[in-house]
């Protein structure tokens, strides 16, 4: 089974700072992961691989500063990895995104299963992966927790919905989502490692991709950012307060009473 | 074809009936299709002509039903087809779906087939001096949101997060209900379903009015939040550290990727109060938190903050209220 893994790079959120006065995020200094969720897809890859052979090729659209993560997927055990960069690819929404990505897979050719998370921790659209289905004209399931390939040659996957979980089966090739936290990533091993340093990132810019330069970047996206704001606050009490244990839960209380949540205290009889 | 192309709202039916996030966007498209003076169109696919009845009762204009025996269950490919269709011969300038899973399943694969945009996860919807609606999402990082626009692309497709807006109230105006139903028949489905286990609990917290919610600073123990919970007549909700650790179902989860809720109380127990967290209580009445950390974020989000071990103020609350 010939496998890809789409992989971005994302900011720690935790590091972005906002400027409230000029409403921008200040991402200098910002130090970034592998996209959680994607961890989970090329774990479930490299799952498949060891059960039914092939290869796993990694995949990315960003800056030149995202080889060093691709490197890191190929110590975890990806074969390969390609990396889409161009000025021209910047500035992509998700329609601009998917295609670019949709791009990489046919260029990478023969490619039966795309594997990605189903959520960015930054984008966080959850719409990539869909996108790239149809860019493709393949298959697709989001939101899975379990994938494998039936005897009779057809994807089985589960997707894990509000209200239960449901076991569907579609034909070959496929883009899946993969929820984050599905499956424990397998640890790097040393070997890997140093040899995944000296792996070739196989970089393709617009050119060589062979796209459509209509398509990409902030040409190819429909949507526009029209203004940043802060989120409003509600206006909160912020009286804060420390009491020991039973003194603390008779200050809940008290509250609680007074939202109208639990019956008063009936008022003691006169004696 | 009108220049100001309707807003439609997809309304999603679940195992016979719509998904409250349906309504509750219908309840604000009302007003967004006024304010660009057009027409509320409200789309439902399924298998039980009572689910287009029971949408015409919230304010739209027209309800669009299509019905078939297939559309009993969400696939991709048959949903994506029809919509498409539908919408390439009614031309609206806004399509709105629900944030769901088989929605955002539905809206990735339909922006792309239309070749229009799409912005997802919305909070709030407005309209510009212009005339644009634009979608406001939550940034990370916190404290800031965009407003994003689709200006030259129609429809303008956005999926909105449950629990963002109010549940409307049934009205009694004239709605034309629209009929289709297609011919089809399983060669046009992209996948076959093999089996559905329902998860048990179905618990819906975005409809709760009193919310106890976990962090990983209860370490699991979930019971003791489940028996506060009881008393207060609530349910208990967690963050996704807690999810994620397999203490409570994931449906419980409350923030940006759990659910937006909006209960008259919550008490907050062991959560540092991460935005990412924090997002999905802000629009609760009052906020009672309980954090051992007197410098933790989650006493910005609160009302009421008491400083100290959960376990043993739990427990006392509960004996306490038990008293009354
Ligand atoms: C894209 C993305 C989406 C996310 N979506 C969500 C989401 O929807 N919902 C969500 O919750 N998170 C979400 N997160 C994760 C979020 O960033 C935080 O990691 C998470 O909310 C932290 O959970 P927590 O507060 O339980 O744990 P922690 O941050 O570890 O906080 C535990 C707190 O408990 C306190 N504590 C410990 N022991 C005790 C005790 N005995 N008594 C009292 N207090 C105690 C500690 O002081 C600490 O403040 C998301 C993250 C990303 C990147
Ligand atoms: N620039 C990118 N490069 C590689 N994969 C991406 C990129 N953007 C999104 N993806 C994939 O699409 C998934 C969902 O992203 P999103 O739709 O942005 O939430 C991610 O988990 C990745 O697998």
């Amino acid at each position: 089974m010939q496998s890809v893994v789409c992989l971005k790079v994302v900011p720690r959120p935790e590091e972005v700072r906002v400027d409230l006065e000029k409403k921008t995020l200040d991402r200098s200094g910002v130090r970034s992961v592998i996209n959680p969720a994607d961890l989970s897809a090329l774990e479930m890859a490299l799952a498949l691989r060891d059960k039914h052979g092939g290869r796993v090729t990694l995949l990315s659209m960003g800056p030149p500063s995202f080889e060093p993560y691709l490197r890191v997927g190929i110590a975890v055990g990806a074969d390969d990895a390609v990396l889409l960069s161009d000025r021209a690819f910047g500035g992509a929404d998700t329609l601009a995104t998917s295609y670019t990505l949709s791009e990489g897979v046919r260029t990478i050719g023969g490619v039966d299963l795309v594997l990605c998370g189903d959520e960015s921790s930054d984008g966080g659209t959850s719409q990539v992966p869909q996108g790239i289905a149809e860019w493709l004209g393949c298959s697709q399931a989001t939101y899975v927790d379990r994938a494998d390939r039936t005897s009779d040659g057809l994807l089985r996957v589960r997707r894990v919905l509000e209200d239960g979980t449901e076991t569907i089966e579609m034909p070959f090739p496929a883009v899946v989502s993969v929820l984050g936290g599905t499956g424990e990533p397998r640890f790097i091993d040393y070997d890997r490692w140093a040899m995944a340093q000296q792996a070739t990132v196989h970089v393709i810019d617009a050119a060589a991709l062979g796209a459509d330069p209509k398509l990409l970047g902030l040409k190819g996206s429909p949507t526009v950012v029209a203004g940043l704001r802060e989120v409003r606050k509600p206006g909160r009490r912020h009286e804060v307060v420390t009491l020991e244990p039973e003194a603390a839960a008779a200050r809940v209380a008290q509250e609680l009473r007074r939202l109208g949540l639990v019956p008063e205290k009936e008022p003691s009889a006169p004696t | 074809m009108s220049d100001v192309g309707g807003v439609w709202v997809y309304a999603e039916e679940r195992a016979g009936s719509l998904r409250p996030v349906s309504l509750e966007i219908l309840g604000r498209a009302r007003a967004v299709a006024d304010a660009l003076g057009t027409r509320l169109v409200a789309l439902t696919f399924g298998s039980e002509e009572a689910t287009a009845r029971d949408l015409a009762r919230y304010g739209s204009d027209e309800v669009v039903a299509v019905e078939h025996p297939l559309l009993g269950r969400y696939d991709t490919r048959l949903y994506t087809d029809l919509l498409e269709r539908e919408v390439r011969a009614g031309d609206p300038s806004v399509l709105l779906l629900g944030a769901t899973r088989d929605g955002q399943d539905l809206a990735g694969r339909l922006a792309v087939r239309l070749r229009t945009g799409l912005t997802a996860h919305v909070t709030s919807l407005e309209v510009d001096p212009e005339k644009r609606l634009v979608g406001w999402v939550p940034g990370f990082g916190g404290g800031i949101e965009a407003g994003i626009v689709c200006p030259t692309h129609r429809p303008a497709i956005v999926t909105v997060r449950p629990g963002v807006f109010p549940m409307p109230l049934p009205v009694s105006m004239p709605c034309e209900v629209r009929w289709v139903r297609p011919s089809l028949d399983p060669s046009q489905l992209g996948s076959q379903r093999v089996s559905f286990e329902p998860k048990g609990t179905g618990v819906d917290l975005t409809r709760s009015e009193v919310l106890v919610v976990g962090g990983r600073g209860t370490s699991g123990d979930f019971d003791r939040l489940q028996k506060l919970a009881h008393r207060l007549g609530g349910e208990v909700g967690a963050t996704r550290v807690a999810t994620d650790s397999g203490w409570v179902e994931r449906d419980r989860m409350i923030g940006q990727t759990g659910v937006v809720t909006h209960p008259k109380v919550a008490v907050i127990l062991g959560a540092s109060g991460a935005v990412q967290f924090t997002v999905g209580i802000e629009k609760a009445g009052f906020v009672i938190a309980v954090n051992r950390d007197p410098d933790a974020p989650i006493f910005d989000s609160a009302d009421l903050g008491l400083v100290g071990d959960l376990g043993p103020i739990v427990d006392r609350l509960v004996r306490q209220l038990g008293e009354a």
